[in-house]
């Protein structure tokens, strides 16, 4: 409901807004500038804002230490793995759904949204278990599929109201020009359905990568992403504020950039198209 | 165009994810249940036959047990409380015409995409340690007495990280509802005369109510489950026990499953009183 208003009304909004916006970021802005202070300047009373001596040294103190490669080598397999291999299993449900829907299609993809809703602690020993019997504990495989299997109902959903979006018209115009169907996948619906599975994917790659209920309680040295990583520094380590700060940087950075990208999707993927 | 083959190969494509997905449900649900009638202690002599539904009154008898609910709902309630109220208001003036928009939106999105152990580790120690933390040097400058906000205002603090870490998603979701509101109404009442209050009131809530429910069910369902901000800050001491955290002790801590169990299954019967109003909403909108 854009409106023109007065340059004056549309100073003080901006004014408004700004303030109120860096008010909110500003804990992560102040992360990322203790990470590069020095201890002493990082507890420093009063606090310093910009006049301290910018250094890298806490980031190759931080990755020295706590061998950082390996937790964000975890991060991104489980992350991607799961994202992948959720896509792989739920783009022919969706399209299939959306495509061919049957009378039971609603009922399939309400039951499926159920299964999200089931609290992780409720099934937290059973997994456990099955995972120890399995082998699978402190394994990057395991976390793979654990994490798939909770945004598996997301990513078919958001993959449905994307496809539900491709008009049938358009395939009922190619077949009629005499495209089989081997042509009609590659060349029609292949190109119209990919900026919606990218968008998918990249909503569900970030949510696998702040997952923290599973990834802290089925991993431990082997498999540990991210996640881990920073829940170690909870103490005595957290004390460090700059070594934290620069730690904190290195986990959340890709992902704050990457979900720059994914404002609107996130609507669309998180209310399961109830708001547009 | 749906031939007899087409659903049948509809079916065929449907099913690994329909297989998985109750596979997924079924078998650790199925498990829970059978565990929280057991008297089941993995560390001292494992699995020692039915207890019938001791369990289930010893989870809800136990003195820890009132306090956690209350906990939970003073988490749940306050942010909603805060994240709805503030929520709307950004929503409104992020709507306004200004300069710079784009940007705006990000930093305010930004907090939803740091990961919770983050933001928890980040507030605990940098924000709100009684000594070094920058509201400790916030509250010296006025000359107050820092407080030590984790031990002794526990339950505001995690309030607040919470909110921060749910507002953007708020802000998000109603600023989407706000921009689909039809902006001649508005004018019209302007023009007549109806004051802010009375515009706000009788037009722009009643259109965002739809989206209000959306944002308090879901935020429901992840708000009665949050681990990672508890785990790290106060690892449940201080009062901070909520009923999802309660469990979690019982069955990893300290190992006695069949009571832990007993207390999962309440917190799916719960989960599930919420989430049959959020599937209703949900189906609606699918027709």
């Amino acid at each position: 409901m854009a409106r023109s208003v007065t340059p004056r009304r549309k100073m003080i909004n901006t004014t408004a807004a700004w303030a109120v916006g860096l008010l909110i970021f500003f804990p992560i802005l102040w992360t990322i500038l203790t990470s590069f202070k020095t201890e002493a300047q990082a507890i420093a009373a009063p606090p310093i804002f910009l006049g301290f001596d910018w250094t890298l040294e806490n980031y190759s103190v931080v990755m020295e230490r706590s061998d950082y490669g390996r937790f964000l080598w975890n991060s991104i397999i489980i992350a991607g793995g799961s994202t992948i291999l959720g896509c792989i299993i739920a783009v022919p449900a969706a399209w299939s759904m959306a495509f061919v829907p049957s009378r039971r299609t609603k009922d399939i993809l309400l039951w499926m949204l159920s299964t999200k809703m089931l609290p992780a602690v409720g099934v937290l020993y059973p997994i456990y278990l099955l995972f120890i019997e399995m082998g699978l504990l402190d394994s990057r495989a395991g976390l793979v599929v654990v994490l798939m299997l909770i945004n598996l109902p997301i990513i078919v959903w958001m993959l449905y109201t994307y496809f539900k979006e491709i008009p049938v018209e358009i395939l009922e115009a190619a077949r009629m020009d005499g495209a089989t169907l081997k042509e009609e996948l590659l060349y029609v619906l292949t190109p119209m359905a990919i900026p919606g599975i990218a968008s998918t994917l990249l909503l569900n790659f970030i949510l696998a990568w702040n997952e923290a209920f599973w990834t802290l309680n089925l991993t431990a040295v082997n498999a540990a992403p991210l996640t881990a990583f920073i829940a170690s520094y909870s103490s005595p380590e957290g004390l460090f504020f700059a070594k934290l700060s620069a730690a904190s940087t290195m986990a959340i950075a890709p992902i704050l950039i990457l979900g720059w990208f994914s404002q609107k999707q996130l609507v669309r993927g998180l209310t399961f198209g109830a708001v547009k | 165009m749906a031939t007899k083959a087409s659903r049948s190969a509809a079916r065929l494509m449907m099913a690994p994810a329909v297989i998985l997905l109750l596979g997924w449900m079924l078998v650790p649900l199925i498990m829970t249940l059978w565990f929280s009638f057991r008297v089941y202690l993995p560390l001292r002599g494992g699995d020692q036959g039915w207890a019938g539904f001791d369990n289930y009154i010893r989870f809800v008898t136990s003195s820890a047990f009132w306090p956690s609910v209350q906990t939970t709902l003073i988490i749940v309630l306050g942010v909603l409380a805060i994240t709805v109220i503030f929520g709307i208001l950004l929503a409104l003036l992020l709507d306004q015409p200004m300069w710079g928009q784009g940007v705006v939106r990000i930093l305010v999105i930004a907090p939803f995409f740091v990961m919770p152990t983050v933001s928890a580790l980040v507030w605990k120690n940098m924000f709100m340690d009684p000594v070094n933390g920058l509201f400790a040097h916030l509250w010296r400058f006025f000359g107050a007495e820092p407080v030590s906000w984790l031990s002794d205002a526990s339950l505001p603090a995690i309030v607040m990280i919470v909110s921060w870490q749910w507002l953007p998603f708020a802000t998000l979701i109603l600023l989407t509802a706000v921009q689909s509101l039809d902006s001649e109404q508005l004018e019209a009442a302007e023009m007549d005369g109806a004051p802010i209050v009375k515009r706000f009131w009788f037009i722009v809530l009643p259109h965002l109510s739809r989206a209000i429910t959306i944002v308090i069910l879901i935020q429901t369902i992840f708000l009665l489950a949050i681990f990672a901000e508890i785990f790290v800050t106060t690892g449940g001491a201080f009062g901070t026990r909520t009923l999802s955290y309660l469990i979690f002790q019982r069955v990893l801590e300290s190992q006695n499953v069949g009571l832990g169990s007993a207390g999962g299954v309440y917190a799916i019967i719960l989960a599930n009183i919420v989430a049959i109003f959020l599937m209703r909403i949900v189906g609606k909108n699918l027709d």
